[in-house]
């Protein structure tokens, strides 16, 4: 089986671009095109040039040596939240800005739930001199007000998605309906591996540089390009997809996805949407979704902003569907516990999100020869809130 | 012969209205339909709601939101249209997005759409390609007419690809933008207009998205065999109510 997408779009039967008739000259001509500009010697060399001097790549591949003891395996941390701007996102917004550019477009747009793409879209417009809006749902503008002044300060306008439950799928289809008033000037900088295609397989390319740089640092490390698994956290899906990305077709390596569950998968309170989610549509893309019998998408919860959405991303919908993936599901006080575990064992505070990945050694048993390597996606400066909070510290 | 084509084929510029199942209130829908009829409308598109409304503006948002809250479900949809053929024998068009429908199953929804009297779809998110592979069997077999959008970005080679897909009528959008627009048309839509009534299509076309009184309605119709309103009229129910309707269909026919 493969686990990349197919010509017209899907991973099995997960994808597609089910988007009304207005965006489709938008999402035609990015098709049409993605491949080809991506493949231009030009735009592979300033891509590479950019995250080598401006992001910061390679992100050290780092051997934890105390939490391999701890938990008796090898494990690895892929660093990504070294990256400029603190977390992985930052590799598509870089990659998308220069497609943008090469499409002639002026104008940029994104969605953002905690602030985190919104940030690392606006960072790059900034660097490139475009115009930036960046929609955010208005109850995350007032939980994130630090990322809402990053933004404003790298010159982006943030406007407040007032519609619906005014979180991050929101803010998603508020960027999709000014995309829809804007058709010629303007790219939507999608910030995972979600919506119409080819966004999904466009992001998870970018993201891709992830598992490439894995696959070079393991070999000198270790000797061997392929780790036995590998793990990742999975809101959308776009740190795990560039993780994933360069094993997917390596059946000998293990493919473990990390969903938020919350306050448990059956307390109502989740964004585990392997567990709970049926097959539908949102944002242009067929994959798996929370929603209820009706058809309605129903807002998820994670203390992890960054895991808060109701999907998926199709590749991973069909690395769930498949098998192919194994996929665990981690409650909002057991990836407290492991983030304020890896400080006091490495020294690194990481992301909430990331903290999700690092939770699984509890249940999660691996033997001792095997070499894991978790996907540490970002940073927890922007957690410390919700750390102070959870801690009482 | 389809409702919808039977409507088409009359000499006259129709008027088509779009509003919310279940708005303002829960159990509106059959009295609407009602009135909607008895005031000389000719087509009405009922729509289904859906939490996340892709295309539509700020109006048919809260309208959707508004008849969520108020329990509008599928199901209960079918159950107001039960006896709706005997009041009522406009065309009637549901218009929703694809998620609602794929969950309640493409089949079972279609077979209670041509049970109730429902003459087409609107699905503006369920792709051409998509629904020629895998649904038009079915429409065809409950002979449902599937309605397709154009905009004034859809190429010419696509819009005749949605033509020959094409059995009702085309669903033309105005202008670049989402439903709701209030800033009327200049001359950048007569041009549009007048462009696509030139390609001489097989099907007629009637515009929507910004229509929202007489001027803009007779702009419209002009060039095409007449227009849908939805925004406007649902921004009339909520401030007038059901008593309203009357009034509010002589003023965009009043030209």
């Amino acid at each position: 089986m493969n686990y990349n997408v197919n010509e017209k779009g899907y991973y099995g039967e997960f994808g597609g671009a089910y988007i009304p008739e207005m965006l489709y000259p938008n999402v035609e001509e990015l098709r049409q095109n993605y491949l080809k500009i991506m493949a231009e010697e030009s735009f592979q060399k300033e891509f590479r040039q950019r995250l080598k001097d401006y992001v910061g790549r390679p992100t050290p591949l780092y051997f934890a040596k105390r939490l391999s003891e701890k938990y008796g395996t090898k494990i690895y941390l892929k660093r990504e939240d070294l990256c400029h701007t603190g977390a992985h996102k930052v590799n598509n917004t870089i990659g998308q800005i220069l497609m943008a550019k090469r499409l002639g477009k002026t104008r940029i747009i994104a969605e953002t739930g905690a602030g985190q793409h919104g940030v690392a879209t606006a960072t790059v417009c900034a660097l490139m001199g475009l115009e930036c809006i960046v929609f955010m749902g208005e109850i995350d503008i007032q939980r994130q007000a630090p990322n809402v002044a990053r933004m404003k300060m790298l010159g982006a306008k943030v406007v407040p998605a007032t519609s619906g439950s005014k979180t991050l799928k929101d803010a998603t289809n508020e960027a999709i309906r000014d995309w829809i008033n804007n058709p010629i000037n303007t790219h939507y900088i999608i910030g995972s591996v979600v919506g119409p295609h080819p966004y999904p397989d466009m992001v998870a390319r970018f993201q891709s540089v992830i598992s490439k740089e894995i696959k070079t640092q393991l070999k000198e490390k270790e000797g061997r390009e392929n780790p036995d698994f590998v793990v990742a956290c999975v809101g959308g899906g776009s740190n795990a997809a560039g993780a994933f990305y360069h094993y997917l077709n390596q059946p000998e390596v293990g493919i473990i996805a990390v969903e938020a569950a919350g306050k448990g998968i059956n307390s109502g309170e989740s964004a585990a949407t392997s567990a709970l989610g049926k097959v539908g549509i949102i944002h242009g893309s067929k994959t798996l979704l929370m929603q209820t019998a009706d058809g309605q998408i129903t807002e998820p919860y994670s203390i992890s902003a960054g895991l808060d959405y109701p999907g998926v991303g199709p590749m991973h919908a069909h690395l769930f569907a498949s098998g192919r993936g194994e996929f665990i599901s981690i409650t909002d006080d057991e990836a407290m516990k492991a983030g304020m575990q890896l400080c006091k064992l490495e020294g690194i505070i990481p992301a909430i999100e990331s903290s999700h990945a690092l939770a699984i050694f509890e249940s999660r048993k691996f033997k001792k020869e095997n070499i894991v390597v978790v996907n540490l996606s970002g940073r927890g400066d922007k957690d410390l809130d919700t750390y102070i909070k959870h801690f009482e510290l | 012969m389809n409702r919808i084509q039977q409507k088409i084929s009359e000499d006259k510029k129709l008027l088509s209205i779009y509003f919310t199942a279940g708005y303002p209130k829960l159990d509106d829908t059959v009295e609407i339909l009602q009135q909607l009829e008895n005031n000389g409308v000719d087509m009405v598109e009922i729509g289904l709601p859906f939490s996340d409304p892709l295309a539509d503006g700020p109006t048919i948002q809260a309208s959707s939101q508004v008849a969520l809250k108020n329990g509008m479900t599928t199901d209960l949809l079918f159950q107001q249209l039960k006896d709706i053929r005997k009041t009522v024998s406009l065309p009637l068009i549901i218009m929703g997005y694809f998620n609602p429908v794929l969950q309640y199953g493409i089949e079972k929804f279609c077979k209670k759409c041509s049970e109730v009297g429902v003459d087409g779809l609107i699905l503006p998110d369920l792709p051409l390609a998509e629904f020629e592979e895998n649904y038009a069997e079915i429409f065809k077999k409950y002979e449902l007419l599937n309605i397709f959008l154009i905009t004034p970005q859809t190429s010419e080679d696509r819009i005749h690809q949605i033509d020959s897909a094409s059995e009702g009528f085309i669903y033309m959008v105005s202008s670049a933008s989402v439903t709701g627009s209030s800033e009327g048309f200049g001359e950048i839509q007569e041009k549009y207009f007048e462009r696509i009534a030139l390609m001489k299509l097989k099907n007629l076309l009637i515009v929507g998205f910004g229509i929202q009184d007489s001027k803009t309605f007779s702009q419209a119709a002009n060039h095409s065999k007449g227009a849908i309103i939805g925004s406007a009229f649902i921004k009339m129910l909520s401030e007038k109510g059901k008593i309203g309707i009357s009034a509010f269909v002589d003023s965009i026919r009043k030209v």
